[in-house]
């Protein structure tokens, strides 16, 4: 029984890591219907650069993500302004090709300067650091403090979104591109911003990925296909749902894993399958569109 | 001494297709004009034209002598010309209010428009402010479209059909509107199915048909039967 | 009355064969043949990188179908390679069934495999649709992962016995005076040219067909081609079925070749989705000439660049990136429109002729040829 409960408490901390992942992804489509293939390959594009930070300015990975932050902003912004932002129009192809080809140069591109290698994020007695609950259970502190930041972030996404004119600029410009241009909108400039935040969001996620676990190059692809669907688990267009979306993903791969542990992806992979022939429009879908 | 906007022999194609064949129009600070004429002449595409979401040759369009023809939609609304797009078109994951702040994102220019002056203008909207725009009756829906774009402080409103689909008692609420715009100075061109409506309103009057000009002139000196062979051809 | 007939009519016909097409099919039939008895006279190294060159012109065919044709971009072709592949070898180790029989089976139990699949899959539309697939062929490798008398997570291998028992092998020993494993190439050869003509053939008719019609009303507009009465979804489901038969027919012949399987390989999301899909942009997506194009282009800087290693990857995603944005046709689609070229006739063309010749009727007049 004890050991069902952890495994519940371990399944919803580990969501808000697939929150995170998430939220970046749910980002960029919420704006610029961007579907982005490379986004698994960023995270841990994200991480090596923290990684990087920390090792050559000696710092702590908490302190070296804020460094980070400015960098991988201004990052987002030109990848979206120079590269993906001649992909956008009605046709699919360009987006998903172009993102397809961005996820196998960033893999590819770490594996020649980092090798193939392991790293992990070091950061002290933090990382084995856990809270005992009693009867045997404990929560360790980083899955607490992804679980928290991943609320935070979610809270903060949604001021930025729904308290602010750069947020009604987002909403308008995914609603209506053309007339979002007749309010003086710039929409590639627009694009810019919200893939520089998406990065940002990437990047804090890449933090808990390296603290929790160890990490490779080649980890990506599956880190995008958990962000997809704790997305679409959720529902489409709305940050909470991509954090609900996470947290059923979470916990289908602890019960999986507790049942037995080669078990645990495919478990995730088929709740998302279940969940998508039950209910296509996810657990909790915006009213519109 | 120019106009305060112009069109020279301005041309729109969509792909292969041409809509307008080299219009003239000239519009004066404080001039209301009026452009009616058939569906499918060319009325809506030549406010588009202008509005910079067809783009065409540079000095097809001046703005006070400067020509704007190849500057992007967002560059047009800052340099002070809004358009009230065809439909409304509203933004419909933002309010009301948001919808009429969205209006000055580009531009925060100084003038008379503020959100206040815009509710002053249609008080329904304060009433109304956080609701849903879908959730909005349809001539509700065409103020906040006025006031959005009245937001930017633009110095050439462009209205493209303000009344279609409106019940005539609306209409006259949303025309009831336009003396106070152009009180402050703005100069409106409004393009009008309603051809009555639009004789009260405007200064002149410009009819196309089959994307050319096929009558210009002021309204009381202009002949029905004028009208009706500019409207429908001979 | 007589101004009317004197003025020059214009005729037009919907042409979907020109005059380098039917050159064109005396040039493939004549190259088959060549193709077919080049294993007389060629090295043993040739053979093997023309068998690798056909099996990837085969399946980058399969995904042209779809996402040139049909709009369905997937990502996840992957699952019907490594399921053909291991069907394979549970029909020949387990079965003791010919490799050569099991190869049409394959095909079988794939299309039967994606009947279910699309019915998920095809509830997430466009880009989404993409991630769907790959997270199916993810479902795909992690269960056979799990099935033990194949090998679990580490795969397993075929025996000699097995691979050299296939239908020929004997034949072409005595015939050719080869040793076995020569001849086991020979015969794969074999197969993996039936299975690209037979691709080709099915394409090319499935495009000429009605339904290819269809298919092309889609592509230019989903919701006219519905309110025609273009019935999207089975046209689509018809489409994902059949290519993941051939898709799982060129799998299993894959992995009879390489002998040897494991779910990371098969179900290669690198291997079998992403050089197919820099073959098809690179040649030409919707048409069926830029992936023949393609897949030399990706032969040879497989031949001469993949021992870079990483830098070959990256050089490859940044050739895919650039002909993406610069030139979206493709090599074909330069040369096609420099030079109005089609090889594969699968387009209705509109042809005017202007003719000065009084007809009865003032009516333009439309006739299919």
């Amino acid at each position: 029984m004890t050991s069902w409960l952890d495994a519940l408490i371990q399944g919803v901390l580990l969501g808000g890591l697939y929150a995170l992942f998430a939220a970046g992804l749910s980002l960029m489509f919420g704006v610029m219907r961007l579907v982005n293939l490379a986004h698994g390959d960023l995270i841990v594009l994200a991480a090596f650069v923290i990684l990087f930070l920390a090792a050559k300015l000696g710092l702590d990975p908490f302190v070296a993500v804020l460094v980070a932050l400015p960098i991988v902003f201004v990052a987002g912004f030109a990848l979206q302004y120079v590269l993906l932002n001649r992909t956008l129009g009605r046709d699919l192809l360009p987006p998903l090709l172009v993102t397809f080809g961005l996820s196998i140069i960033i893999e590819n591109g770490l594996l020649q300067l980092f090798s193939a290698d392991s790293q992990r994020l070091r950061s002290g007695a933090i990382e084995t650091a856990s809270i005992p609950l009693g009867g045997g259970i404990a929560i360790g502190v980083v899955p607490l403090l992804t679980l928290l930041s991943a609320i935070a972030v979610i809270v903060l996404l949604n001021l930025i979104f729904y308290r602010t004119p750069i947020g009604r600029a987002f909403r308008a410009t995914s609603d209506d591109l053309e007339v979002a241009q007749l309010m003086g909108i710039d929409h590639k400039r627009i694009f810019a911003i919200a893939m520089g935040l998406g990065f940002v969001v990437t990047t804090i996620a890449a933090l808990y990925l390296g603290l929790r676990a160890n990490f490779d190059p080649t980890i990506g692809p599956a880190r995008l296909l958990y962000a997809f669907e704790a997305v679409i688990i959720g529902g489409l267009g709305s940050f909470w749902g991509t954090l609900a979306g996470g947290i059923v993903l979470g916990l289908a791969q602890t019960i999986g894993a507790r049942i037995d542990p080669e078990w645990q992806i495919l478990a995730g992979h088929l709740a998302f399958l279940v969940v998508l022939v039950i209910k296509p429009r996810g657990l909790f879908p915006r009213a519109q569109d | 001494m120019h106009p305060l906007l112009e069109t020279r022999q301005l041309k729109a194609f969509y792909g292969d297709f041409q809509a307008l064949f080299g219009i003239d129009m000239t519009l004066d600070a404080g001039e209301t004009v009026a452009i009616i004429g058939a569906n499918g002449a060319g009325k809506s595409t030549f406010l588009k034209a202008i509005a910079g979401l067809i783009h065409g040759e540079a000095d097809n369009v001046l703005l006070d002598g400067t020509p704007i023809g190849a500057r992007s939609a967002s560059d047009i609304v800052r340099l002070g010309v809004a358009l009230v797009p065809e439909g409304r078109r509203l933004f419909p994951s933002l309010t009301v209010e948001e919808n009429l702040l969205i209006g000055d994102y580009g531009c925060k220019v100084p003038g008379p428009w503020t959100l206040d002056r815009v509710y002053a203008l249609f008080p329904v909207l304060r009433e109304r402010r956080h609701s849903a725009t879908p959730a909005l009756s349809g001539g509700q829906q065409q103020m906040v479209a006025i006031g959005r774009a009245l937001m930017s402080n633009p110095r050439v409103l462009l209205c493209d059909e303000i009344s279609l689909g409106l019940a005539p008692i609306i209409i006259a609420g949303i025309y009831a509107g336009l003396p106070q715009i152009k009180a402050e100075g703005t100069s409106v061109v409004l393009v009008e199915q309603d051809i009555v409506q639009a004789m009260k309103v405007a200064d002149r009057v410009y009819c196309f048909q089959e994307g050319r000009l096929s009558l210009t002139g002021r309204p009381r000196d202009l002949t029905r039967e004028q009208i009706h062979r500019a409207y429908f051809g001979a | 009355m007589d101004e009317a007939s004197s003025r020059p009519v214009q005729t037009f016909r919907i042409k979907t064969v020109g005059r380098a097409s039917h050159a064109a099919l005396v040039v493939v039939t004549v190259a088959l043949l060549a193709l077919a008895l080049l294993p007389v006279f060629a090295g043993r190294t040739l053979i093997q990188d023309l068998i690798f060159l056909y099996y990837m012109l085969a399946l980058a065919q399969c995904w042209n179908l779809l996402a040139g044709y049909a709009g369905l971009i997937s990502v996840g072709q992957q699952a019907f390679v490594g399921l053909g592949g291991y069907i394979l070898f549970a029909l020949t180790l387990t079965g003791g069934l010919n490799p050569v029989l099991a190869i049409p089976i394959a095909g079988l139990v794939s299309a039967l495999f994606a009947f279910p699949t699309a019915l998920v899959v095809f509830r997430l539309r466009g880009a989404y649709f993409a991630i769907g697939t790959w997270v199916v062929a993810e479902v795909y490798r992690l269960a056979f992962a799990q099935v033990k008398p194949l090998g679990g997570g580490t795969g397993t291998s075929l025996t000699p016995s097995i691979t050299s028992s296939a239908y020929g092998i004997e034949w072409v020993k005595t015939l050719l005076d080869v040793r076995t494993p020569a001849a086991r190439d020979i015969v794969s050869y074999w197969l993996a040219l039936a299975l690209v003509a037979g691709t080709l053939a099915a394409v090319y008719f499935m495009l000429r067909s009605r339904r290819g019609l269809a298919l092309g009303a889609i592509r230019d507009h989903e919701t006219a081609a519905a309110s025609l009465g273009v019935d999207i979804y089975r046209i689509k489901l018809a489409v994902y079925v059949a290519t993941a038969a051939m898709t799982g027919m060129i799998g299993a012949l894959i992995y009879l070749q390489k002998a040897r399987i494991s779910p990371d390989a098969a179900f290669s999301v690198l291997d079998w989705t992403a050089y197919v899909i820099f073959i098809v942009v690179i040649g030409g997506i919707g048409t069926m000439e830029g992936p023949f194009i393609g897949a030399i282009i990706l032969y040879l800087m497989q031949h001469y660049l993949a021992d870079f290693g990483a830098w070959y990857l990256i050089l490859l995603g940044a050739l895919g990136i650039l002909v993406m944005l610069l030139a979206p046709k493709g090599v074909w689609g330069l040369v096609s429109e420099r030079f109005d070229l089609t090889l594969f006739p699968t387009r209705r063309r509109l042809v005017v002729d202007d003719e000065e010749r009084p007809i009865a009727s003032k009516r333009p007049k439309m006739r299919e040829t």
